[in-house]
């Protein structure tokens, strides 16, 4: 009996992160910017699952590991840097944050 | 010996003065400057009496200044003859010179520095004269151009004198300009600038070679010593003290052409057409500016044309192979000419600052010793037997004779002509109707020691055959037919000036009126200086503007220079439109990067 063939997961994860990075584009406010962001983070860890099955190595199991870490301790970050801006601009909207400009 | 010592007492005379003159009282100064002088002139004598007769030279050398490649330049003097004479004259003079001008510039502004200036110009006077080596003699050169610069210019808040010294540096900068290619050619080809060195082999060089080197130094001697074309700074340097003017402009500076050419014997007697052109401008320049000297109506500028037109005599000298006939009028010249203008100054210090010869007059019985004197030298000039002047010039004109008689005819027509403007002078000075006071005593000594070398001077000290051991035997003339023809031009030339000015005064104006033209031609200097003016001065001055300044330095230099910096504005302002301060476009960007990154890798055979 087959199991899932291997590209279908390749294609998944491609789709989640074109997905993610059209959200982290196209999306006016910052928690969905954020949450592409995470989407395409987890985009990336499926695709390192499937490879570390397909050649049968512990490898990429654990960068995945590393991925979550890294991917944890931003939120964490980002979060608090959202709480700051939105206390000081009352907008969620990323187009008004932009003071810099000029 | 210790030759330095003789250079270097006037030198610390400046030290001081210079330096700290500003406090000194009018004795500490005169003491300091004097007596630098002084000692200096006791120890040449000291030095000749212990040198003995001096057949050949005597050199030291003190340490290597430049040793470079084929080129060692040593800082080194010599005596022997040739300097012996140059170094009496210049001290010698120098201290009467310097004792009169106590007198002088008793009333000036600028006691101290005056004094200052002198000195220095004594300290690289007599390090030319010293000189063991062209770069060593090229040394007091400019330096005594610098003195005259700043000793012309010694009224500095008058704009004719500022622009006279200007005018004599930068027409001596032409001449220094050849002296300096000579001695490149020098270098080249004889591998050293040392006297010693290049004498002893001029003898084996190509004549060509020595031509050019030899007419090189000729435009260094002509700028230097007021021949044509260069003479017309030294009319303009009378702007200056009447001492400088005694000094510098006609008994020493100027001389330093004659004296180099002289001392480069060896160099011109192997290059006759070298030898030839330096005849040809002496005669021409003594003819000329004894034309000049006629119509002059400031007693200052006729004797300033009259030492321009005596050079002239002194190359025609040196031209003709007469090395040592030259260098005796030097001396002859530097004592009368030294007393003429010292009387002058004289002359002007009585009438309270008045220098034309028009509003002077009857001078004779209120300054009598000026007077005597000043008929001393205006004798002596004339080439009366048997005073200085009459040797040094006989034995020039009887030389020139032999080898050109045109140069010979030239020479005493404008021996008639001196006679004349200088008569002109002295009638017009100290005949007729005036007033005016005596001189301090101070200012007087110098003028009697003048007189009395003028007067005697020729017959004591005989140049040509004290130089015969260096620079080859005076010529002596076959007859005395052209003596006594020279002789009679001045006494001509004499007689014509009384006749103008005492017995017919109404004379000059009617001649001056029947020549209309040619007198307005030479009271102008033949403008001579508006021919300058026009064909060099100002296409240089208005070339540095329009074409340097303005197209080549503003435009393209600036333009280049500030050219790149909008350039580097105008990326920068291409780069800002980066920062937009939009969160959206930056994201956009770090997307568009790692798309090309990843396809880079790709084409490039991937990360394995």
């Amino acid at each position: 009996m087959h199991g899932v063939p291997l590209s279908w997961y390749l294609i998944l994860s491609a789709v989640l992160f074109a997905l993610g990075v059209s959200g982290f584009i196209l999306r006016r406010s910052v928690i969905t910017v954020f949450m592409s962001i995470e989407l395409m983070l987890n985009a990336v860890n499926l695709s390192f699952i499937t490879f570390s099955y397909q050649w049968k190595q512990v490898n990429g199991h654990i960068f995945s590991f590393f991925v979550m870490v890294v991917a944890a301790a931003e939120a964490a970050v980002g979060l608090a840097i959202i709480l700051t801006v939105f206390k000081n601009r009352a907008t969620l909207n990323i187009d008004d944050v932009s003071s810099m400009k000029d | 010996m210790l030759l330095w010592l003789i250079p270097v007492f006037p030198l610390l005379g400046f030290l001081l003065n210079g330096m700290l003159g500003r406090r000194f009282s009018k004795g500490v100064i005169n003491t300091i400057a004097i007596g630098s002088v002084l000692l200096s002139f006791a120890w040449v004598i000291k030095t000749l009496l212990g040198l003995g007769d001096l057949k050949t030279g005597y050199t030291e050398q003190y340490f290597t200044w430049i040793q470079s490649g084929i080129l060692s330049v040593g800082m080194d003097f010599t005596v022997d003859r040739l300097t012996a004479v140059m170094l009496l004259v210049v001290t010698g003079i120098g201290s009467l010179i310097h004792i009169y001008s106590i007198g002088y510039m008793a009333h000036e502004g600028g006691y101290y520095r005056f004094f200052a200036y002198l000195n220095l110009f004594m300290f690289f006077m007599l390090t030319l004269v010293l000189a063991a080596n062209y770069l060593v003699l090229f040394v007091g050169w400019e330096g005594v151009g610098l003195c005259s610069y700043l000793l012309i210019g010694f009224y500095f808040d008058k704009k004719f004198a500022t622009d006279a010294g200007n005018k004599a540096f930068i027409v001596n900068r032409i001449g220094d300009f050849g002296f300096s290619l000579a001695m490149f050619l020098i270098v080249v080809n004889f591998g050293s600038l040392d006297f010693g060195v290049v004498f002893s082999s001029a003898a084996t060089k190509p004549e060509g070679t020595l031509t050019a080197i030899a007419l090189l130094l000729l435009v260094g001697a002509c700028g230097k010593s007021a021949q044509l074309p260069l003479y017309v700074w030294l009319p303009d340097a009378m702007a200056g003290p009447t001492p400088v003017s005694a000094l510098i402009h006609a008994a020493t500076m100027v001389t330093a052409g004659v004296y180099m050419i002289a001392r480069s014997a060896a160099i011109y007697t192997h290059a006759p057409a070298a030898m030839q052109a330096v005849a040809i401008i002496g005669v021409l320049t003594a003819f000329f500016a004894a034309t000049i000297g006629l119509a002059q109506n400031d007693i200052k500028k006729v004797f300033a044309y009259s030492t321009v037109s005596q050079l002239g005599y002194m190359f025609l000298g040196l031209g003709v192979g007469a090395f040592s006939a030259g260098i005796y009028h030097l001396m002859t010249h530097a004592f009368f000419k030294a007393l003429l203008f010292l009387g002058s100054g004289s002359v002007i210090h009585a009438l309270s600052g008045e220098q034309d010869l028009r509003n002077m007059g009857g001078l004779r019985r209120k300054i009598p010793w000026t007077f005597v004197t000043m008929v001393c030298a205006a004798v002596a000039i004339a080439g009366v037997p048997p005073f200085a002047g009459f040797y040094s010039k006989d034995a020039i004109l009887a030389a020139a004779d032999q080898h050109y008689p045109w140069m010979y005819w030239l020479g005493v027509i404008t021996a008639g002509m001196t006679a004349f403007y200088v008569f002109r002078a002295i009638f017009m000075a100290f005949f007729g109707t005036y007033r005016g006071h005596e001189q301090p005593g101070i200012m007087l000594v110098p003028l009697v020691i003048l007189a009395a070398l003028s007067l005697a001077g020729g017959a004591l000290f005989k140049v040509p055959d004290f130089l015969a051991p260096l620079l080859g035997a005076p010529e002596e003339g076959k007859d005395i037919g052209p003596m006594l023809i020279s002789v009679a031009f001045g006494f001509g030339g004499i007689f014509l000036a009384w006749l103008f000015y005492v017995a017919r005064p109404e004379l000059p104006d009617r001649v001056a009126a029947g020549f209309g033209g040619l007198y307005k031609l030479i009271y102008n200097k033949y403008f001579v200086d508006e021919i300058y003016d026009a064909a060099v001065v100002t296409p240089l001055v208005s070339g540095s503007r329009e074409v340097l300044w303005k197209a080549v330095d503003a435009t393209v230099i600036d333009g280049t220079v500030n050219g790149i910096a909008h350039r580097a504005r105008g990326m920068g302002g291409v780069l800002k439109l980066l920062q937009s301060g939009n969160i959206r476009s930056y994201a956009t960007w770090v997307l568009l990067g790692s798309v090309v990154l990843l396809l880079t890798i790709g084409v490039l055979g991937g990360l394995r």
